[in-house]
């Protein structure tokens, strides 16, 4: 627990756009985004839950603590963070919240209860300049000024450097049960976008290898009813199974080939690629292990794809993120010159001009 | 509130803008029918549903499709005209009110459902498809949209988009930034952008929560794909009966600390179950010093399991009587007086005023002390109606305009209101927006390098500054104009906060 705030402070103001910022918590995911540029900022000595009101369903940290130690706190108030940010690395207790918000990744739960940047309520940052600036708060409805908050949330710290965050947070289901069907994946997608539609306790869900296995969470009626009218074949210990899958401790994950995520409408058909693909959130994220470009192939569906994990042999020159159109790239580099008008915070890691 | 001039004395200055000139451009542009210049046309145009506030603009365009907007909003941008954009005109802060140097431009005529994908579970809509619209078109599918602002029947999407529209159902459902997956807009210079996809992300930055809830400032929205939810099977109501406002309060917190968030969690104080009682019939308890509204919805056996759970812990938290509605007449019998609240405001009152702060849940019964002492203090009634599991509090404000003086006691009632909540740790607007209405809170909520933030982002969207300057974020002009210190959430001690 400690505050670094006047240390930070001067750190920026002593960078400069030739000597620029690398801003890093515990190093989870220095893999994703663009290659990380400048001298390390290391944020996890600015630790600690600031409040943390289990009725009020909030709770506020500096950037540094360990996704672990919030996790740990919610767990005892029967809470939970329902995005279930990734932690990623071998030990999941490096990765600080500070960059699970920058980062904005979300977890299996992220189809039905919504994204990280869904949950974030508000922060306090320093800008570029730097000057200390909160946005959003801890309340539930707050629509005073424009999003900043959310608008910090996925960007990979190019814009301020999160001094503290508010989230909310939500009990933990009553209930949860996990079934497993054998399916192929054309079979797969139609059952998740026909459940979709019901009202179904679904919570997550995961295709790979013919095999869909799905999460229920409620109340216990509910999960009950559900699994009875679903059917499939009852997961022993499916908490471990939905724990292995956030951190991409899951088998399809441990190789070191080049990984894409494709962000596609959830009833997109089956992707013709060769190779393995495990499919999360009722279709709209896939998965492919496979070292050609997949960006046109997930535009054409509508949506877009991210270069997740670059193998070793990897193309280099590959872009991590897909190309925005120019009216709103220039969107992009205006926002950049308000928040760091000096150019100091990790430069390029989004795109190489921002 | 009465009819009032709108303080012309806005950051920028646009009284150069020439008005025939702009007139002849327009009429090149669209159809004649589509362009109103004559007063008498103009005046249905010149406020939305907060009335204090009126201004006549010079011309108003009602687009009816992607092209038209393009072609006003690059003309108003190589001609320096100022435009603010307009939905049904509902909103409560004055965010659609007119600019005197400027061009109107409505949406009201774009509102097609170009797609219901009941698979996907989307709605693809034009801007001014009514809220309420959207839900009917989906419901032969049991689909719906979920946020359900009270004003869902006339407000469109495109003006909920533009304040981040919430309703009785946000708590559990979420608010419009929620549940919108796409929007399709153009901007002040005429380029057209997508924000967000139909996938679940979109790449770079989430510029789709920023132009939810930026309140016409950002560009004008053309398209827009919702999410499109089942729709439960059942739902029913609780209603609670309590002694002390304070209990009330601490049965919300109990609620939640059980791990239950209810599809809807309402309160209203005796002035406000007074007020509605004869008004609906509803059947509340007109002894309550407050009532809890806590609704359950889903499957039957899962309303039922969680009824029981919330039934044991309102009374627990001391309720003193405790209904469950039976059927579906009965709970929609209970709803109707918290959502006849306004109207029987107006019955009771002949002007009334509508607040909307949003406080931490624990200080409710803090706010609603310091309101009670402000009543004594302007002399003048206010009802609390609240969405309690959002700590979104409704504040009515019953004055009379005829009454020399009464509608400044009641805004500056209204202000410090506000500046309490931002006190309270809260925020000024839950769901209305700033608009032109509460700009001075702005100043009370923001300092000085958040607010050039502020024009920081705008400026990205809109270097010129046209689509509805002077709203939402107030220069910093205006704030010392104000004479209004910045409350830092709680932070600082503001003055008012000795008299509790």
């Amino acid at each position: 627990m400690g505050d670094l705030t006047r240390d930070f402070t001067d750190r920026i103001a002593a960078a400069s756009g030739a000597k620029p910022l690398r801003i890093r918590g515990g190093g989870s995911k220095d893999f994703y985004g663009e290659m990380p540029r400048g001298e390390i900022l290391d944020t996890r000595g600015h630790s600690g839950i600031v409040a943390y009101e289990p009725t009020e369903l909030v709770i506020t940290a500096r950037c540094g603590t360990p996704l672990a130690e919030i996790e740990t706190a919610l767990a005892a108030h029967g809470q939970f963070l329902p995005f279930e940010p990734p932690a990623f690395g071998e030990a999941t207790s490096l990765a600080t919240v500070g960059g699970a918000v920058a980062a904005g990744l979300s977890g299996p739960r992220r189809a039905s209860v919504g994204a990280l940047r869904d949950f974030v309520l508000g922060v306090n940052i320093l800008d570029g300049v730097p000057r200390r600036l909160t946005f959003g708060g801890t309340v539930m409805k707050n629509v005073a000024g424009y999003d900043v908050s959310r608008l910090i949330a996925g960007s990979m710290g190019t814009l301020g450097l999160i001094l503290e965050v508010s989230l909310k947070v939500l009990p933990r289901p009553v209930a949860e049960a996990t079934l497993r069907f054998e399916l192929p994946q054309d079979k797969a997608l139609d059952v998740l976008n026909a459940w979709a539609g019901q009202p179904l306790p679904i919570s997550a869900s995961c295709w790979h290898d013919d095999a869909l296995t799905v999460r229920l969470s409620g109340a216990n009626a509910a999960v009950a009813a559900a699994q009875r009218k679903l059917g499939g074949e009852p997961v022993a210990d499916g908490d471990a199974f939905w724990q292995e899958l956030r951190e991409q401790r899951h088998p399809f994950f441990t190789d070191r080939e080049t990984l894409w995520r494709l962000s596609v409408p959830s009833i997109t058909r089956a992707l013709d690629l060769p190779g393995e693909q495990l499919i999360e959130w009722g279709g709209s994220q896939r998965w492919w292990r496979g070292g050609a470009n997949v960006r046109e192939a997930a535009a054409r569906a509508g949506g877009h794809a991210v270069l997740f994990r670059q193998s070793e042999h990897g193309d280099k020159s590959a872009r991590v993120f897909a190309p925005l159109p120019d009216a709103v790239m220039a969107i992009h580099r205006r926002l950049k010159a308000t928040f760091d008008p000096r150019g100091v915070f990790n430069p390029g890691r989004l795109y190489p001009d921002l | 509130m009465v009819s009032r001039a709108h303080d012309p004395e806005l950051e920028q200055d646009f009284s150069d803008v020439d008005r025939d000139a702009l007139v002849a451009e327009l009429a090149r542009l669209v159809p004649a029918a589509n362009l109103l210049c004559e007063t008498e046309d103009l005046k249905p145009y010149e406020c939305d549903g907060l009335a204090a506030y009126r201004q006549v603009p010079l011309a108003v365009v009602l687009a009816e499709n992607e092209a038209q907007v393009v072609a006003v909003l690059q003309t108003c941008h190589r001609l320096g005209v100022p435009v603010v954009a307009r939905g049904a005109g509902t909103g409560l802060s004055g965010g659609a009110l007119p600019h005197g140097n400027g061009v109107l431009l409505s949406l009201a005529k774009m509102k097609r459902i170009l797609k219901i994908d009941p698979v996907a579970r989307v709605a693809v809509v034009e801007p001014g498809v009514r809220n309420l619209a959207i839900s009917e078109a989906a419901a032969p599918h049991g689909l719906y949209y979920a946020p359900d602002p009270s004003s869902q029947i006339a407000c469109t999407i495109g003006g909920n988009i533009a304040e981040n529209a919430g309703g009785v159902h946000c708590l559990k459902y979420g608010l419009t930034v929620h549940n919108v997956l796409r929007v399709r807009a153009v901007t002040m210079a005429g380029d057209v952008i997508e924000l967000g996809s139909h996938a679940l992300d979109a790449p770079g930055y989430d510029l789709l929560a920023v132009a939810i809830g930026s309140e016409g400032l950002l560009a004008v929205v053309t398209e827009v794909t919702v999410k499109l939810v089942p729709r439960p099977e059942t739902a029913r109501v609780v209603m609670a009966s309590f002694a002390d406002v304070a209990r009330a309060g601490d049965a919300v917190a109990a609620v939640i600390a059980a791990g239950i968030i209810p599809a809807g969690l309402e309160m209203m104080d005796k002035p406000a179950i007074a007020a509605v009682e004869p008004f609906v019939n509803a059947g509340y308890d007109l002894d309550a010093a407050a009532i809890l509204l806590c609704e359950s919805d889903g499957t039957p056996e899962e309303v039922d399991e969680e009824i029981a759970r919330m039934r044991a812990v309102l009374e627990a938290s001391g309720a003193t009587g405790v209904r469950v509605s039976r059927d579906e007449a009965e709970r929609t019998r209970f709803w109707a007086g918290r959502k006849a609240a306004f109207p029987a405001a107006g019955r009771l009152s002949p002007d009334y005023y509508c607040m909307d702060g949003t406080i931490p849940r624990k200080r409710l019964g803090d706010i609603l002390r310091a309101i009670a002492d402000m009543e004594r203090e302007f002399g003048l009634r206010c009802m609390n109606v609240f969405h309690a599991g959002d700590g979104n509090l409704h504040p009515l404000i019953l004055y009379d305009a005829t009454v020399p003086g009464e509608t400044e006691r009641t805004e500056e009632f209204g202000a410090r209101i506000l500046e309490m909540s931002v006190a309270l740790g809260g925020t000024i607007t839950g769901e209305h927006g700033v608009g032109h209405e509460k700009l001075r809170g702005m100043c009370v909520q923001f300092a000085a390098d958040e607010l050039t933030a502020f024009h920081g982002v705008k400026a990205a969207f809109d270097p010129q500054g046209l689509l509805n300057p002077g709203k939402a974020v107030p220069s910093l002009h205006r704030c010392a104009e104000f004479g209004r210190m910045h409350v830092h959430r709680g932070e600082l001690k503001f003055p008012d906060i000795e008299r509790f």
